[in-house]
């Protein structure tokens, strides 16, 4: 209210005027000097947009309802699985190993798996000593080192991050401090690649910047570039001098062969790059939570990985000092016996065939519930999770008129899909579509 | 330099004429990465266990040893452990905020199980990786919510608390702690610099078994520092690394925050299980914050989660299960108390030892401050000439600060580092 105090009438009033803000201060103020808080001013932050499906679906007390928010697997019974090469190895750890500090950088055997897995047994990189590797918290931890160290020692550059990706990868290169910007990817209207789109991007970005690059099974999506694709794509970056970070979350669990999965990775490196990568063993181990996973930086010589790998131990020290051990011993015990190995790639195969099962059985139950509209996407896709092309009001429906939970941009997590639920999941999808996709 | 040109942000404008740039094979992204010097506490241990003489003794990184100097897994872990494989329990992904059974635990054995401000849910927990990542969570939130506040880190603390507050550009100073000449507390220097702080600093207080000096304020003057921080309106935020781990009694151990907490003050405490549960390698611990305010504790605890998704998603399950077994198990947690006791006891006695026997060898200097001190650690005031001459010349392994660990000595090795310290400070 503006007031002119050189009206003589509301004179008078000026020194009750002046007063008001502190007496309305005092008004308001607790009563008891004990219970005033220091962090009246801190808001509710925003629900997690995947970690936050999980908790309204726990909240439905609806027994019909269907998880397909967060990607963790589930058998045909929608259970949980524990794999059993990872229960054998449990078995054979227990009760052996004191549980002593790691190193900064993680069980050194772990580690060595780790990037043989990666790059392949045989990688002349691994062979010159040229990658610098230290055991991480999962795929996050794995991102977050790297952000760090991006921010650190490439001051100036941005993270190309694809459009759409994983929500979390803005929030870790945002909290490192590093700019983000994003390239083309996704074509909603082939919900296919936009290769042209990605190729210009490239060219467009500034020499040198970081491209973050999911080697397989791209979450959201569920689309891959196809080797050729991938060709094409490292030699763009190579013209660019970018460097490509690979998130692989999913090695062995889209197709069911880690060699195929990886192999993104491994043409790049044919082709000369000097590239990272993230590995978690959350789906492909079921290890989700035990936070285990490996970020990797190939060098151009051993003096350099070995100055990386120690300032990825500094970037670690004060973020957790060294990873956690239990996860670690499994995925080591795995890999390195034959027979564990071998019964392991046999049950990712496995996870994997059930998921691209349920993408042909999702997609005949919607063509014989009577949609007009094409489903041809699910079954082309890869990994775990089907891009399904909904809108978040349709999700919105799915979840308050049929109890069926997933994330607002209308990914369907595949590994919640079985037998049982997939034609109730059918008719839900067409209904809250009805020819409106 | 190639190097530069190419990591250079292109400016806005005309494209450049001429073929684009070939990113230079031969010249490396990363040859102006500097070789990161070895961590000053867990560079002690490689340093160790790469020395090859006979007599080689590890006092350097706070890991507890038995009488043989072998690490010790706690009979409560094993039996916990076993309980859990044999349930079978699947590997999901836990909730960003932790295991629940884990998180009301260790709450209830930082305030005492039937605190009114647990009953009143004005207590935010997060279960995070072990101390560090607890006090990473804390210093993130204090970052963003509390900016530009100062965090005062007492002069000696352990170091990494330095790294984790810079890390997140948060600013820290000192304020004084140890006064070398009485080999105490320099309680004054203390008050005054606090007294000094802005209101609005955060101030980092050891909650027991002060690392590296092992010397705790007395319970008066916890009092006196609580009323200061009243008074002059600074955040306590307590590193408890080590509750029965000192004393051997979890409760006596607690006494500075719960102090703190029953004085009205809001506080935020860094818990870790890796000492009295011998966790280590597991990563256990929690970041919590108890507030005056309930709604503000549910504010909080949803901005901590948002920091942790951003850093590692959700907390490691394994250990966080097999605490949870114990504290939660009535004949577990009885038979957890007495082995902390046994452990407290042990270093105990191993200090009693060693000041005997530099009395004898040396007994013109005080050496009374070596059971004076509690916990793990001794602070003894060698010179890093010294420290180096214990290393180099007697295999005793130790960080340069003097700080040498009880739980790394046993009697057999007494009457060896007592000379080594004789030696050390009579000649360099």
């Amino acid at each position: 209210m503006a007031l002119s105090t050189s009206a003589p009438a509301l004179a008078g009033l000026r020194p009750v005027l002046n007063a008001l803000p502190a007496l309305t201060r005092a008004l308001v103020q607790p009563a008891s000097a004990a219970a005033t808080t220091l962090f009246g001013n801190v808001e509710q932050a925003p629900k997690d947009p995947i970690l936050g499906i999980t908790e309204k679906f726990l909240a439905d007390t609806n027994p019909i309802k269907m998880n397909l928010g967060v990607g963790a697997y589930r058998d045909d019974n929608g259970q949980p699985v524990v794999l059993d090469a990872v229960r054998e190895a449990e078995r054979r750890v227990a009760g052996s190993h004191f549980m002593e500090y790691l190193p900064i950088g993680g069980l050194r055997d772990f580690i060595s798996e780790s990037v043989k897995l990666a790059y392949s047994d045989d990688a002349a990189v691994l062979r010159e000593g040229q990658v610098a590797a230290v055991q991480s918290l999962s795929g996050t931890g794995s991102c977050r080192l790297f952000a760090d160290f991006q921010k650190r020692f490439m001051p100036g550059t941005k993270v190309f991050i694809p459009e759409p990706t994983w929500s979390n990868h803005f929030n870790i290169w945002r909290d490192a401090g590093v700019e983000f910007a994003k390239y083309r990817y996704y074509k909603p209207d082939t919900r296919g690649l936009d290769m042209d789109g990605f190729l210009e991007d490239i060219k467009r970005a500034p020499a040198g910047s970081v491209f973050l690059l999911h080697a397989c099974a791209h979450n959201p999506t569920g689309v891959d570039p196809t080797p050729e694709q991938w060709r094409q794509l490292s030699r763009a970056m190579l013209e660019r001098g970018h460097f490509p970070l690979f998130d692989m979350a999913y090695q062995g669990f889209a197709s069911g062969d880690c060699d195929r999965d990886a192999a993104s990775i491994r043409i790049f490196l044919g082709d000369g790059h000097r590239l990272g990568v993230s590995q978690s063993y959350a789906k492909n181990m079921g290890l989700y939570g035990q936070r285990v996973g490996c970020l990797s930086v190939v060098c151009d010589n051993k003096r350099d990985a070995s100055a990386v790998e120690s300032q990825l131990k500094a970037i670690a020290r004060p973020m957790y000092s060294n990873p956690p051990l239990h996860g670690a011993l499994l995925v080591t015990k795995i890999l390195q016996d034959n027979d564990l190995k071998q019964l392991w790639f046999k049950e990712v195969k496995g996870m994997a065939d059930r998921i691209i099962s349920m993408r042909s059985l999702l997609r005949k139950r919607l063509e014989e519930a009577g949609s007009p509209l094409p489903w041809g996407h699910i079954t082309d896709q890869i990994g775990m999770f089907a891009y399904s092309g909904m809108s978040p009001e349709m999700v919105d429906a799915l979840a308050a008129q049929h109890h069926i939970y997933m994330t607002r941009n209308g990914r369907i997590s595949m590994a919640g899909v079985n037998t049982k639920n997939v034609g109730r999941l059918a008719e839900a999808m067409h209904a809250v579509t009805s020819g409106k996709l | 330099m190639q190097l530069q040109a190419r990591m250079q942000v292109r400016p806005a404008g005309p494209r450049r004429a001429g073929p684009a740039p070939v990113r230079a094979m031969a010249g490396s992204r990363f040859a102006d990465v500097a070789q990161a010097p070895p961590d000053p506490i867990l560079g002690v241990s490689e340093a160790f266990k790469a020395c090859t003489d006979p007599n080689k003794l590890n006092l350097g990184v706070g890991a507890y040893r038995d009488e043989q100097l072998k690490p010790v897994v706690l009979s409560v872990v094993k039996k916990a452990e076993s309980k859990i494989f044999a349930r079978n329990e699947n590997k999901e992904y836990l909730t960003i905020e932790g295991l629940d059974g884990f998180r009301k635990a260790t709450v209830d054995l930082l305030l005492g199980g039937d605190h009114p401000a647990i009953k009143e849910g004005r207590v935010a927990v997060v279960q995070s990786l072990s101390g560090t990542g607890s006090l990473r969570v804390g210093a993130a939130f204090i970052a963003r919510f509390m900016k530009g506040s100062t965090v005062y880190l007492s002069n000696p603390t352990w170091g990494n608390h330095r790294n984790i507050f810079g890390d997140e550009g948060v600013e820290w100073k000192y304020y004084r702690y140890f006064d070398a000449d009485t080999v105490g507390l320099d309680f004054k220097g203390m008050v005054e610099d606090l007294k000094a702080a802005p209101p609005g600093s955060v101030v980092v207080l050891h909650g027991c078994a002060h690392n590296p000096t092992g010397i705790d304020p007395t319970k008066e003057q916890w009092a006196s520092i609580a009323d200061l921080c009243k008074e002059r309106d600074l955040m306590p935020f307590f590193d408890v690394a080590y509750q029965g781990f000192a004393t051997g009694d979890l409760d006596k151990d607690a006494f500075a925050p719960r102090l703190f907490v029953e004085k009205g003050l809001e506080i935020m405490v860094s818990q870790s299980y890796s000492k009295n549960l011998g966790l280590y390698g597991e990563r256990v611990g929690a970041l919590v914050m108890v507030l005056n305010d309930k709604e503000a504790a549910t504010r909080c605890l949803s901005q901590l989660k948002r920091l942790a998704r951003a850093l590692y998603s959700n907390p490691p399950t394994h250990g966080a299960r097999i605490a949870a077994e114990v504290v939660n198990d009535k004949e577990l947690f009885e038979e957890w108390k007495g082995e902390m006791r046994g452990m407290a006891g042990r270093i105990e006695r191993v200090r009693g030892e060693l000041q005997r026997a530099l009395e004898k060898k040396y007994p013109s200097k005080d050496w009374s401050f070596i059971t004076k001190q509690i916990g793990m650690f001794s602070f003894t005031g060698l010179t890093p000439v010294q420290v180096d001459n214990m290393t180099n010349k007697h295999a005793i392994f130790m960080t340069r600060d003097g700080r040498i660990s009880l739980a790394g000595l046993n009697s057999a090795k007494v009457e060896y580092l007592a000379d080594a310290i004789v030696d050390s400070v009579r000649n360099h």
